[in-house]
């Protein structure tokens, strides 16, 4: 009885341990620093959270459909290049639709590849990132892109906006996180995105076909990928061909964060809005703590580490499990 | 044998899962230079014993004992270290090395500055293979063998240890009849050294052959031990299924209506040949044979997860082509297929999700799923099969192999197909709920419903059959009405042996 008990309180400990460790970062941070729990540095926090944010709801639909999603950082970089080129070739109505367009072209590609074709998705999403990037490259001819008339346009709404005193990538990301959630939790599609991952061949056996939701997970990867080159190309009005570089990463660790397993099958947009959220703040409490910004890519690895251990730990009952 | 003591001993083991007692109180021990049977149905707790001895589980209640000392297995590599060593069903052998790399693996014969002794390896392993005379030698590639050679290698493996218990969990499910002989002689000199050896398998014919008492297992309950000598078949049978085996034949028929599925010539490569048969409304038709008879390919084809090489299938008299599960769900088949966990379930979603899959696209209100909707198909089939669950909410994973097996019938039944098909409805879940499974086939057919019914277990084909169909080798070997039916010539036929002459 006593293992039985002590076994019961790891799978606890497990399970809500990214809760816990997230109260503990919070209390720490605020008795390191009085400015961390602020309205104004909370305020601060959400708007740079929202981009990684906005992203991160699409890779929640790949992850739980069981597959993964590295390419969207590069792919980001390429969004954000291609409005800023276009908008002052076509101009932003025209732009905006362009750039949408030849972003969801990169997701329906990599979607028939992972969804038709059955190759592994760690594969291509790691062969995207990188053919991405060339391809970004290729279009700017290595050059920064920026819109040549900063003052008078009025793209900048989507990056810099406010509207009822909350600035617009946060609207953004929380109409999208709305429409995403409950296009997850209450619609057929949704359903599907679960028992696709869950278990690939019983949805086969069940008549949904299971191509077509891979595809159209990879595609709504794409469809949040472009909003995010929004947000950034809105925001900075001309950007480096290297901007969303290693964005992947933090979108993952977010959505893992959140507890969505890699081996698919579950995971939810709330949670990954949590797990989006404890990033910011995590990050945020480490430079107000006066750490430099790059201690934060190693603080991220260990988060995602500790969360898939977490995971693991939660499924097994125990933490330690020295199976030879 | 009473006056030694026995060399491993369980007492009153206990284990639950979420949803299932697995092991009820189980108490069972091997004497030194015994062959001991552990027998039971599929689901009957054998290998969540053998587990919990391996260290893999560990017990919620009982004790392990060797000797006259208190164990405790905390991992495999435990047990190992105690003596205790398996021979599984399944390999777990790393391809790409050699016979002997495989068998030392984790314990090469070293020389000076950690380089391993090719020479000492090749001649301790030549040593064993020897003993087992196999026709190979140490230096072979494992992925090179045939499967039961590989096997063979598996055994040379728990050779090295200072074995005080071997168990093997159906080792002959891929051996010839020569290398059967071989391998008893293995068990015998292991016999003769007095090791404690259990020994699983479903081959009665073994059993009686090599064991010296069997143990019996039914729905995680230990029911006895017999000496081999003592007892026959009929009896260990008898303790196994609860009752006597039961050999009824459906008498009821029903009114039968039009022919719901026609099957031309169909063939598949060489999966099957030349099948044509017909299933009525209000009609059960019983596919026996062997494994690999090429049953489950027809329901696969018929489902449209296969393509046919030739032939035709006809619905209702009109010509159809399958070409995916979509096509023939849209068409009123509904497949219950062979593996629950692996192609009828999505074990981590809840009860009614699953039960709804199928048809999740039709059951919207606007964008959404239509959930009230779900749950009156969910509570209505939870009340037509008596599926006991805390709530819809249930994950499926936690329920018992029976009512997984009917959330899988019932999220088809909701479909109201027009033909049911079952592949291996019952395997693996206790002996209530298979009758209640008899029952519910037998009540579809009633209503009209036309379902084809694919079993490896006579008694199921059986008794809920109005036709046989016979199969051997990809071929129908023969058509039998349940009144013509007899246990011998149903044998016969799935042997191979006087059937029509269809079949060479």
């Amino acid at each position: 009885m006593a293992t039985l008990s002590k076994q019961k309180i790891g799978s606890v400990l497990a399970k809500q341990g990214i809760l816990i460790a997230f109260a503990v970062f919070i209390v720490a941070f605020t008795l390191a620093n009085n400015k961390f729990l602020t309205v104004d540095n909370v305020f601060s926090v959400v708007p740079a959270s929202a981009k990684q944010g906005v992203m991160a709801l699409g890779v929640t639909f790949v992850v739980i459909s069981g597959n993964l999603d590295l390419s969207v950082g590069s792919m980001m970089s390429f969004s954000t290049i291609v409005v800023l080129d276009l908008h002052d070739k076509i101009g932003p109505f025209l732009a905006i639709p362009a750039m949408f367009a030849m972003t969801l072209c990169l997701g329906a590609f990599i979607g028939i590849l992972v969804g038709y074709l059955r190759l592994n998705s760690l594969i291509v999403t790691l062969g995207m990132l990188s053919a991405i990037h060339g391809l970004t490259l290729t279009y700017s001819g290595g050059q920064n892109m920026d819109i040549a008339d900063k003052e008078g346009t009025w793209f900048s709404v989507f990056g810099q906006g406010t509207a009822l005193g909350i600035p617009v990538p946060i609207l953004i990301f929380a109409l999208l996180a709305a429409v995403l959630g409950l296009m997850l939790s209450r619609t057929p599609f949704g359903r599907k995105v679960y028992a696709v991952g869950g278990n690939g061949t019983a949805a086969t056996f069940s008549g949904i076909r299971r191509a077509r939701t891979v595809f159209m997970c990879y595609i709504l990867s794409a469809f949040c990928v472009a909003t995010a080159g929004l947000i950034q190309a809105s925001r900075s009005l001309g950007s480096q061909n290297t901007v969303g570089q290693g964005l992947e990463l933090e979108v993952l660790a977010a959505v893992i964060l959140g507890g969505a397993s890699l081996m698919g099958g579950s995971g939810t947009i709330f949670k990954t809005v949590i797990g989006v959220l404890i990033l910011g703040f995590i990050q945020n409490g480490l430079l107000l703590l006066g750490l430099q910004f790059y201690v934060q890519y190693v603080v991220t690895w260990v988060i995602i580490i500790l969360a898939v251990w977490l995971d693991i730990a939660a499924k097994r009952g125990r933490l330690w499990s020295p199976i030879a | 044998m009473t006056d030694t003591k026995p060399i491993l001993r369980l007492d009153g083991i206990v284990k639950t899962f979420p949803g299932v007692r697995a092991l009820d109180g189980v108490s069972f021990a091997v004497m030194p230079g015994e062959v001991h049977a552990l027998m039971g149905e599929n689901g009957a707790g054998k290998s969540t014993l053998m587990k919990v001895l391996g260290g893999i589980h560990q017990p919620d209640g009982g004790a392990i004992y060797m000797g006259d000392e208190q164990v405790v297995m905390s991992g495999p590599l435990e047990a190992k270290a105690k003596g205790i060593v398996f021979i599984h069903q399944e390999l777990s052998l790393a391809e790409e090395l050699t016979v002997a790399e495989n068998i030392y693996l984790g314990e090469l014969p070293r020389k000076s500055f950690g380089r391993v002794d090719w020479k000492t390896l090749a001649e301790k392993t030549n040593a064993i293979l020897k003993k087992l005379r196999v026709g190979f030698d140490a230096l072979t590639r494992v992925g090179d063998l045939s499967i039961a050679n590989q096997q063979m290698v598996e055994i040379a493996r728990a050779l090295t240890v200072d074995a005080k218990a071997v168990i093997f969990d159906e080792p002959t499910a891929s051996l010839t009849d020569a290398e059967k002989v071989v391998l008893f002689d293995v068990i015998s000199d292991l016999k003769a050294d007095g090791v404690g050896i259990i020994y699983i398998s479903h081959r009665m014919e073994e059993i009686f052959k090599i064991t010296d008492r069997i143990s019996v297992l039914r729905d995680g309950q230990y029911q006895g031990t017999v000496a081999t000598p003592e007892t026959d078949e009929e009896r260990v049978t008898q303790m196994m299924i609860g009752r006597k085996l039961d050999l009824t034949r459906n008498a009821l028929h029903h009114e039968l209506g039009d022919v719901a599925l026609e099957v031309r010539g169909l063939s598949c490569g060489k999966l099957y040949t030349d099948i044509s048969f017909e299933v009525r409304r209000g009609e059960v038709v019983g596919f026996y044979g062997l494994v690999g008879a090429g049953r489950t390919e027809i329901a696969e084809t018929l489902f449209g997860l296969r393509d046919p090489s030739a032939g035709q299938i006809l619905l209702d008299g009109e010509e159809v082509r399958l070409n995916s599960p979509v096509d023939a769900i849209a068409r009123g088949i509904s497949l219950v297929p062979e593996d629950r966990k692996g192609q009828g379930l999505v074990l981590g979603m809840n009860c009614r999700d699953n039960m709804t899959l199928p048809q999740v696209d039709d059951l919207t209100a606007g964008p959404f799923v239509a959930e009230g909707a779900e749950v009156a198909i969910f509570d209505q089939y939870r009340d037509q099969l008596d599926i006991r669950t805390p709530g819809w909410r249930a994950r499926v994973g936690n329920l018992s192999g029976g009512n997984q097996q009917k959330i899988v019938i019932g999220k088809w039944l909701s479909m109201h197909p027009s033909l049911l098909i079952v592949d291996e409805p019952t395997r693996g879940i206790d002996v209530g709920s298979k009758s209640e499974i008899h029952k519910l086939l037998r009540g579809l057919a009633a209503k009209g419903y036309a379902v084809m019914v694919i079993s490896s277990e006579m008694p199921e084909v059986l008794h809920v059959s109005d036709r046989i169909v016979a199969m051997y080798s990809g071929r129908i070997m023969r058509t039998f009405t349940s009144d013509e039916v007899t246990e011998d010539s149903l044998i016969q036929a799935i042997s191979g042996l006087g059937g029509d002459g269809k079949a060479a």
